[in-house]
Order: C-alpha cells, then sequence, then structure tokens
C-alpha cells in the first residue's frame, strides 16, 4: 500500500496532464465562405485546420461525410454586407473549442470591419463630435455560431453545445454522487453488521452472497426511488414553468431560415425598420431558444442511459464497497482499499473538461469505454450523442465488469465477514479470492 | 438413532488445516458437548454444520439423509460472536429475523408474544437494542435462536457474558428444550456446565477428535480407582496398614480429621481398601475420586501436546 498508493495519487496528477500536453487530434475544417469576407482569415491553430471550398452548400454537406473533415463551416451571404452568423456542420457535437474559436475570429473580422467604416464615416462628416462609447456600442458584435448535426441517415438537427455540456456535466456529477453516496452506504451497512456481530445469526439462515446482493440490491432501489422522485418533481416543475412561459414557440421556422432572417434582423443598418419576422422580442427569443434547446434533448435516451449507467455503475462499485466493509474491522481500515476505488471515479470527474470540450475525442472515448469510468464519462458525453456502437460497447464491458466485480466481492466477503480482529492486507485478499 | 453425523470432515485455511477427519455421531434428544482448546477447530465445524463454509472433504447427515440447504430451517443457532442491530427496535428485529427462518408474520407475532410473555420482555418491543443491557440483549438473541423451533439447537460458548442468574435462567431453558425433544450442541469451555449438562462430547483438540463418547463412559475410562478417605484414632501409620499393592498417594491433616489419597490396584477393589483399614482406624469418610471432565481435558490436550513435542 506504501508504494500503491503514491502511484495512485500521481496518476490523478499525472493522467490530466499527460492528456492535455498530447493535445486533441487534428481536426480539419471545410470552410464555405459566401461573403467572402473571412477568407484567410481562419489562421490553422496547433489542432484546427481550416480549409476553403469554392462549392455550394447542398454539394458540400452531401459529400461531407465522405470527405473525413471534423466540420463544415457554412457562412451564408446575408443581404446586407455584414454577417452575423455561421452554421457549423459536423457528425458529432462540435467541439466547445472549436466552436468557440471560429466565434472569435469572426467576431475580431466584423468589429475590425465596422470600426474601418466608422472611422471613414467619422472623417467624412465633420460635424459630429468624436464619441469613444458611441463608437464601441455601434462596433460590438454578436456572432452566432450554429451547430448543426448531421446524422446517419443525412438528416440535420440543431445541437446545441452548451446545453449538451450542462445536462453532461450535471449527469456525471450526479452518477459520480449517487455512487459514492450509495456505495459508502453500501460498505457502512456491511462494517455494521460486522461489528455488531449479527452477521453469523444472519448468514446461518442466508447465503453469505444473497445477504451481500440483497444490501446491494436494497440501497440501490433506494437510490433509483430518491432519483426518479427528483426526475418526477423536476419535470413537473419544469412543464408548469414552460406552459406559463412558452406558450407562443409554437410555430417553428426551420433552421437555416431563421438563420439567414436573424442574420437580416440583427443588422444594425436594419434595425429602425422591423421586417415581418423581427415581430419575436429578442428576450422571447431567448426562452424560445433555451426550450428549443431543451426539446432537442432527447430526454428518454438521456434518462434510459442515466438509469442504466447509475445502476451498472453503482453495482459494479457497490459489489467492490461491499467488498472492503467485508473485509475490514471498523470504517477507520476502509483508507487504504478505498483509494484503489475511489482514484477511477475522481479521475473521470477530474478529466470532465476534456470530456466537454471534445466530446467525440479518444480521451472521452477511452474514458467512457473503459468500465471503471465509463458511468461518469460516457453520462458526460451523451448528451452530445454519441455512436451506438460505443454506447454498446461501453455498457457490454460495464456489465461484464459488473459480473466480474461482483464475482471477486462475493469471495472476499464470504471470508471477511467472518473474520475478527485481523488487520487484512492486499496480500490476504488475494488469497481469499482464491480460496 | 442419530439426528446429525458428519463423517471425515475436512477443512483447509491457507495452509492451514482447520479439521483433519472430523467424525462425530449425534444422538437424537441428548445434550452434545463439543470440547476443546482455542483454535481447536470448533468454530469452524460449527460454521459447516450451519453451512455457513463448505467443507473440502466429508459428508454431512441430517435425520439420516444428507445435509440439504434448506436444512437450515430445522436449526437454530446461537453464535459465540453474537449480536443485534443497535438502531433498531427490539420487536421489529425480532421479528425480522423469525421470518428470516422461515416463519410466516403471523406465526413470528404469535410466538414472539408467548417467548416475549414468559420471559417478562413485553415491555421491551418498542425499544431499540442499544438501551437494553447486555444481559437483556442475550435473552433476545437466545428467544431469536428457538423462535422457529428447530430440531437441532447449536450454542456456542452460550454462558460467556451471562450472570449468574440468566446463566442459571439459560441452562434450565436449555434442559427445557431437550425436555421438548430438541437435540442439542453445545460448544464450551466451560467444564463445569459440560458435566451438568452434556450426555456426549467429543474433544477436538489439533483439528483432531482425540476423544469422543457418552460423559459417563469417558469418565469410567479414566478412572484411577483412587480414593480419598478421612479418619481418626489411628493406631499406626497408613503406610504400615496397607498391603504393599496399594498406593498412597497424598496425607494430610484437616482439623482433627487425617485425610489421605490411595490407589489400589485395578484387580482389587472398595471393599478390600476398608477392610484393611478398618482394625486400625475409625473411618469418617470414603469416596471414589472420579476425574472430572476438566481434568480429563486438561491430561487429554496436555499429553497430545507431550506427544507432538516427541514427534
Amino acid at each position: 500500500m506504501t508504494i500503491l498508493g503514491p502511484l495512485l495519487m500521481a496518476a490523478i496528477v499525472i493522467v490530466p496532464i499527460y492528456m492535455a500536453t498530447r493535445g486533441n487530434e487534428m481536426k480539419t475544417v471545410a470552410v464555405i465562405d459566401q461573403t467572402g469576407i473571412f477568407f484567410e482569415k481562419f489562421k490553422d491553430t496547433d489542432n484546427i485546420k481550416f480549409h476553403y471550398l469554392v462549392s455550394d452548400i447542398g454539394s458540400a454537406k452531401s459529400g461531407f461525410r465522405k470527405s473525413g473533415d471534423y466540420a463544415l463551416l457554412f457562412i451564408p451571404k446575408t443581404e446586407v454586407s455584414i454577417p452575423t452568423n455561421a452554421i457549423l456542420y459536423a457528425e458529432n457535437n462540435v467541439s466547445i473549442n472549436v466552436k468557440s474559436y471560429i466565434r472569435n475570429v469572426m467576431t475580431k473580422q466584423v468589429e475590425d470591419m465596422k470600426l474601418e467604416a466608422k472611422l471613414k464615416d467619422l472623417q467624412t462628416d465633420k460635424n459630429n463630435p468624436l464619441n469613444v462609447e458611441d463608437i464601441l456600442r455601434s462596433v460590438k458584435t454578436i456572432i452566432d455560431v450554429n451547430t448543426i448535426k448531421i446524422t446517419d441517415e443525412g438528416k440535420e438537427e440543431k445541437s446545441y453545445t452548451e446545453i449538451s455540456m450542462v445536462l453532461g456535466t450535471f449527469a456525471g456529477i450526479l452518477i459520480y454522487f449517487f455512487i459514492f453516496m450509495f456505495g459508502s452506504q453500501v460498505m457502512r451497512g456491511v462494517i455494521e453488521e460486522k461489528t455488531n456481530r449479527i452477521i453469523e445469526v444472519i448468514i446461518s439462515s442466508v447465503k453469505p452472497f444473497e445477504l451481500m446482493m440483497g444490501k446491494i440490491i436494497g440501497v440501490g432501489l433506494v437510490g433509483l426511488t430518491q432519483f426518479l422522485l427528483w426526475v418526477v418533481l423536476t419535470f413537473g416543475i419544469v412543464t408548469v414553468v414552460t406552459s406559463t412561459f412558452a406558450g407562443k414557440g409554437a410555430h417553428k421556422p426551420s433552421i437555416e431560415q431563421t438563420v439567414i432572417q436573424n442574420a437580416t434582423k440583427y443588422n444594425p443598418d436594419n434595425l429602425a425598420m422591423p421586417d415581418s419576422s423581427a415581430l419575436i422580442k429578442p428576450q422571447d427569443e431567448g426562452v424560445n431558444q433555451i426550450f428549443e434547446a431543451l426539446n432537442s434533448v432527447n430526454f428518454p435516451v438521456m434518462i434510459g442511459a442515466f438509469i442504466f449507467f447509475f445502476l451498472f455503475g453503482y453495482l459494479m462499485y457497490g459489489a467492490l464497497f461491499a467488498a472492503i466493509g467485508g473485509a475490514v474491522d471498523s470504517e477507520a481500515d476502509t483508507q487504504q482499499f478505498m483509494l484503489p476505488i475511489t482514484v477511477p471515479l475522481i479521475l473521470s470527474i477530474v478529466m470532465m473538461q476534456y470530456f466537454i470540450q471534445d466530446p467525440s475525442g479518444q480521451v472521452a472515448f477511452w474514458f467512457s469505454v473503459f468500465p471503471l469510468t465509463a458511468p461518469v464519462a460516457m453520462m458526460i458525453r451523451i448528451p452530445f450523442g454519441v455512436p451506438y456502437w460505443q454506447v454498446a460497447l461501453s455498457m457490454g464491458l460495464l456489465i461484464i465488469t459488473f459480473l466480474g466485480t461482483t464475482w471477486m466481492a462475493a469471495k472476499i466477503y464470504r471470508t471477511g465477514i467472518l473474520m475478527y480482529g485481523k488487520k487484512v492486507s492486499y496480500k490476504e485478499l488475494w488469497k481469499w479470492l482464491r480460496y | 438413532m442419530e439426528l446429525f453425523s458428519a463423517l471425515n470432515i475436512s477443512k483447509q485455511f491457507s495452509g492451514h488445516k482447520a479439521l483433519d477427519n472430523v467424525s462425530i455421531n449425534i444422538p437424537e434428544g441428548s445434550i452434545f458437548g463439543l470440547l476443546g482448546p482455542n483454535g481447536a477447530g470448533k468454530t469452524t465445524f460449527i460454521r459447516i454444520i450451519n453451512q455457513i463454509i463448505a467443507p473440502d472433504d466429508g459428508k454431512l447427515f441430517y435425520n439420516g439423509r444428507e445435509l440439504k440447504p434448506n436444512d437450515i430451517y430445522n436449526i437454530g443457532y446461537l453464535p459465540e460472536e453474537r449480536g443485534l442491530y443497535k438502531k433498531m427496535t427490539v420487536g421489529e428485529q425480532a421479528m425480522y429475523l423469525a421470518q428470516l427462518k422461515g416463519l410466516s408474520r403471523q406465526e413470528a407475532q404469535r410466538r414472539l408474544n408467548h417467548w416475549f410473555e414468559k420471559f417478562e420482555m413485553k415491555s421491551w418491543w418498542n425499544k431499540k437494542v442499544e438501551e437494553l443491557s447486555k444481559g437483556m440483549q442475550q435473552k433476545v438473541q437466545f428467544l431469536i435462536t428457538i423462535i422457529h423451533e428447530p430440531k437441532l439447537l447449536i450454542f456456542d460458548e452460550p454462558f460467556s457474558g451471562f450472570d449468574p442468574i440468566n446463566a442459571s435462567m439459560l441452562k434450565d431453558e436449555i434442559i427445557a428444550q431437550k425436555e421438548n425433544g430438541a437435540t442439542i450442541i453445545f460448544s464450551t469451555h466451560n467444564m463445569a456446565s459440560v458435566e451438568e449438562l452434556c450426555d456426549h462430547i467429543s474433544l477436538i483438540n489439533n483439528s483432531r477428535v482425540v476423544l469422543d463418547g457418552r460423559v459417563r463412559d469417558i469418565k469410567k475410562t479414566y478412572k484411577t480407582n483412587t480414593f480419598e478417605i478421612s479418619y481418626t484414632n489411628y493406631q499406626a501409620e497408613l503406610s504400615g496398614i496397607l498391603p504393599s499393592a496399594f498406593t498412597i498417594i497424598k496425607e494430610w491433616n484437616d482439623h482433627d480429621l487425617r485425610m489421605a489419597t490411595v490407589r489400589i490396584p485395578s484387580d482389587s477393589g472398595p471393599n478390600q481398601l476398608i477392610s484393611s483399614l478398618l482394625p486400625y482406624v475409625m473411618l469418617h469418610s470414603f469416596i471414589e475420586l472420579v476425574p472430572n471432565m476438566n481434568d480429563i481435558f486438561i491430561k487429554v490436550v496436555t499429553e497430545e501436546k507431550t506427544e507432538a513435542v516427541l514427534n
């Protein structure tokens, strides 16, 4: 343990650093710029490469899946000169890094153009006093980068990286807490029965395995009940709020239409004379967008995946926690065995930012397939959309590992619960496994 | 008729043999003492009977057929390390444990009511276990052990931790169980209670059965033909009076009485000792010194030890 401890602790520190320095894979983004403003303006970075296409958007989209490009950036031509919108097509959710890089480049470019124009105006119109605040305000630009997922069937759906991020983070942390909370509840229960000395009375009536599984399943059902209660209540609240605030969001224009309409609408030159599409006030738009984003989330899949990963993650860890409880005499002795179990869990939380930044990257993939980190890592990825085979692989491995840890835990538990006053070492546990 | 028997049971724990070819027969309706020093393998054997652990080798028989998993409903087990859920109420807990032993809810309730009344425990029903004294908790544990009226009762060190009053109550209850037709296995270090309660014993030492049989028979085997006498008015030393084949082990004075222990050869009887004494002394008492279980236990175990050393 003296050696294992530092090793595991070091892993928590080193793995994220290694992953960070190793960097993400190179991503190529194809650009179709109908405005012509941004030509050669997107500079390649350490992990994003840009190349420009001159084809029309339709054929680019249909050829996209074969091109091997990470994303396709489309900046539509606007009726007026200054663009405020862009659409980013990708197979999966677009990494937040790429998205924000594009947004920054575009914002900078548009602001520069506006500033130049403004300064030219000022030069010609000598009557106007120079007002810096005024200039800054008129130059300020918000660029909307909308992300659209091109699905396997060639369908398109709008994706909301931000909402996915929030949901993923929330679900990941929830799983982490649930596993820890209910896992240690199992462990404490086992230790309690052991220190109470009631264990021998009980296992003379039921098999140790039944007792262990009974405890794990019982606590798990408590956890599930609690979770479902939360879901039902949360949904209740959300539904009430939605029906009060979002009555008008009924008609939904197609995404591209909206984008192009918005392009005209937000144009500062056009603001004075509202066109038909600008009837919806901007703040309503914000609320609507949130609901639209929420609607885009596949809640049945989310909840289904959550229940699966919670359940099996918990069962897998619960068995390990039960084994620890069986092996020790008191909670004070659990530390040395807790470490190897907590490290993968903590690691998956520490690595969370990488999963979110690049939900379909290598790091996220391996963490969401490795069973001990899968429950948290996969839950973070799910809202971003994960290929089915990866989910299936992750689930399969998780189930196999769950069976493995349960088998292992049963062996340790069976021997451990009848053992008192013995300081158990890893070597000892290994022996118990082979009885 | 044997209610329970074990045939050539062996069990090994990581290089250490806990039980080595242990065979035991427990007659129906008897109180069977399972004796042995600490670490001899008694608890392991009891756990095997309870099917908590499986033997590596050997067979177990219950009522003439091989032991089956659901025979646990025919067994009541009071372990040496025993306890209860501290935060649960006595009644809830008793109901839970009784149902674990296969009783229906109504039946458990009915029987518990009966026993709680009998043991004057009615007022404890809604109390948490941690509010009870240790003696009270042990009463609850005992009651839970017998609640499903098992054919075979196993008590591992039942008297440890009991005060004399509760211990004697427990003893009476054990005897009552026997009279009701239960067979009892009784593991203990307390040789006085063995003598008082047990019909049969098995002595396990170093994982093997070293002594086995009816208590009466065993005592007879270990009898050494030694007598303790007390007398007055002696006219000569004992060594001058007794035949040379008789050995005087010890002589001492107890107030006005002269005392002695004498061993006679196996071919002569107590009458010979008395008749050789009578002409010279006034005899006050004459007792055959039968070895008690304590002596036998120590003798067998230490002999084993010396043998082990010699080997």
